[in-house]
């Protein structure tokens, strides 16, 4: 038994060390730049700072332009919040009655969530919808836009759980009097929170994330997203490289904390489907 | 109420279909339909305009005709193409070993799935700057780590050739945990009585991921396939961060030509390229679709 373990061993380290390489080192960069001055990061090699200015990087990258990036983090704490809960509560309403209640119509709605999820957006003709309804730059348009384009994640993975809960549950609170709403809210969605988790925090790393879109339907910079700041801060601060890594630090630290608590259900809802198929 | 609900008041208690509204499709019908079903229709309608701030007015086919005359155009086209199959192809050959190699007996294994997923969960952005500063062909962390070994580095953004392989290149370091992800659920899905019958039958390492591991994970290659396929065809973000489609236009991407003849102010130009790139998604993922469902049929 010894010989596999110390080959697992061996192994083991040399991943380490390649994956230190591959993988540590991008991300140590940008830490070790937003933590230099400004002359020091303009040589843009992997060094430890001098002197570790990174308390005024932060303080300089937060005030920049009036306090932009404070004003983009809550767009974008908005955008994340509102868009995810009401796609969460709109796509388990689907899935719920796409999967109690198959009809011949039932096939049209696949091909429909499917198509979502395949189909690139058209971006132009959205745009003009969204003008016709008065909804273009502003965040009302974007957050029901972040909620259209990821129903189909959601909707698939509400559906395939739904299946999961016993009918006997539905009829029994059924038999107790609860209406169709009552049901659903207060019987099958509580049931379905572990599903919930998941979508929830894999949509809001995706919204969050999310550049084209903001960038297509609210552009500008009066209400830009933390995305969007890294865009705009990249033209205005090519002299100044440590600004705009603490600007790129600062945005990778909420997925990060996303990623700290909750790896076990990003895992489940990114792999769900990869063992049936 | 009585004109729309036939069947009499105590059936209709009993039927359980009531319990399941049609209306819970409405609101998310009514958001979906109106920002994603009507653009892609209206989007057939405007690729044959010429449409700008004056108005759209119907030219037949000439979008496209110059969608595939012009090489500005064209090579996106192209591009696209590549780029998705070559990150797919990437995605799923690496994300398999890495899958492989992190259910085996190794030390640090938490720590080394972390490491590799994590990438996944980061800004495409400020990935996309990040690179492109260790790209950069002089001042760049790559080239000067190849100098110091006495290797020239290539201008990785900067040579034509080049450019769209190495954003495909970073595509693949961020997004390969994803698939390895998938792998592993799918190794650790596999029961482990096949290794033991293997083991007696004296199979060797190799035997056991040719014949066992890989026809067993087909799933989760179609599930790798289809998603970073899907992925790297509507791709933007990343190559729009790195190089807008430069230089040039040589590594611009169907999505990148729908932006800038956007912000040029040629809106059907742009949506005859959504068009374009729904009918290239819709040739690959359809005849994959079949392909993939059809030999898990026959298995």
């Amino acid at each position: 038994m010894s010989r596999p373990r110390a080959a697992g061993t061996v192994s083991g380290l040399i991943a380490i060390a390649v994956s230190a390489v591959v993988f540590l080192v991008p991300f140590a960069f940008i830490v070790l730049t937003a933590s230099k001055n400004r002359s020091e990061s303009a040589l843009r090699d992997f060094s430890l700072p001098t002197e570790w200015a990174i308390w005024e990087n932060f303080l300089a990258v937060v005030q920049a332009r009036d306090y932009m990036l404070l004003a983009a983090f809550v767009n974008s704490t908005i955008l994340t919040v509102a868009s995810v809960a009401i796609m969460v509560v709109l796509a388990a309403m689907v899935g719920y009655v796409m999967q109690r209640r198959p009809n011949r119509w039932t096939p049209l709605l696949n091909a429909l969530v499917l198509a979502g999820l395949i189909i690139p957006p058209a971006v132009v003709p959205t745009i003009w919808v969204l003008q016709g309804l008065g909804l273009f730059r502003t965040l009302h348009g974007l957050i029901l836009i972040e909620v259209a384009f990821g129903l189909s994640f959601c909707v698939l993975l509400f559906r395939a759980f739904t299946a999961t809960i016993p009918r006997e549950l539905d009829e029994a609170a059924m038999i107790d009097g609860a209406g169709p709403v009552r049901l659903f809210f207060q019987v099958v969605l509580p049931l379905l929170r572990s599903v919930i988790v998941t979508a929830v925090i894999v949509q809001s790393v995706a919204v969050f994330n999310d550049f084209q879109n903001p960038l297509y339907f609210l552009p500008g910079d009066s209400n830009a997203t933390v995305q969007l700041t890294l865009y705009n801060f990249r033209s205005q601060y090519t002299t100044q490289w440590n600004l705009l890594f603490m600007d790129i630090l600062l945005i990778t630290i909420p997925p990060l904390i996303m990623y700290a608590f909750f790896n076990r259900q990003i895992v489940a809802g990114l792999t769900s489907g990869a063992v049936k198929g | 109420m009585t004109t729309t609900a036939p069947p009499a008041p105590r059936q209709r208690r009993r039927d359980p279909r009531r319990h399941y509204p049609m209306w819970f499709y409405l609101p998310a019908g009514v958001v979906y339909g109106t920002l994603f079903i009507v653009p892609t229709i209206a989007s057939f309608y405007f690729a044959f305009t010429r449409w700008n701030m004056t108005g759209a007015e119907f030219i037949g086919l000439e979008n496209f005709a110059l969608f595939f005359s012009e090489p500005y155009l064209f090579q996106g086209l192209v591009n696209t193409f590549v780029y998705g199959v070559l990150t797919s192809g990437l995605k799923v050959v690496l994300g398999l070993l890495l899958a492989v190699f992190l259910t085996s007996q190794i030390i640090a294994r938490g720590y080394l799935r972390s490491v590799v997923f994590f990438p996944t969960l980061v800004s495409v952005v400020g990935v996309g700057i990040t690179f492109t500063v260790l790209m950069d062909p002089e001042e760049g962390l790559i080239n000067r780590a190849l100098a110091a070994v006495g290797i020239a580095g290539p201008g990785w953004l900067t040579d034509p050739d080049l450019a769209l392989f190495s954003v495909a290149l970073v595509d693949v370091w961020k997004g390969v945990g994803l698939a390895t992800l998938i792998y592993i659920a799918g190794v650790v899905a596999i029961p482990q009585e096949y290794f033991e019958a293997a083991r007696v039958d004296g199979a060797t390492a190799f035997q056991n991921l040719r014949y066992i591991t890989l026809p067993l994970l087909r799933p989760a290659t179609a599930t790798v396939i289809v998603l970073s396929l899907i992925g790297g065809l509507r791709s933007f973000d990343l190559i729009w961060a790195m190089t807008q489609g430069g230089p040039g236009f040589t590594s611009d991407v169907v999505a990148s030509v729908i932006f800038k003849q956007y912000q040029a102010g040629f809106w059907g130009l742009s949506s005859a390229g959504n068009v374009v790139l729904f009918l290239l998604v819709a040739a690959l993922m359809v005849p994959l679709y079949w392909k993939l469902n059809r030999k898990e049929v026959e298995q």
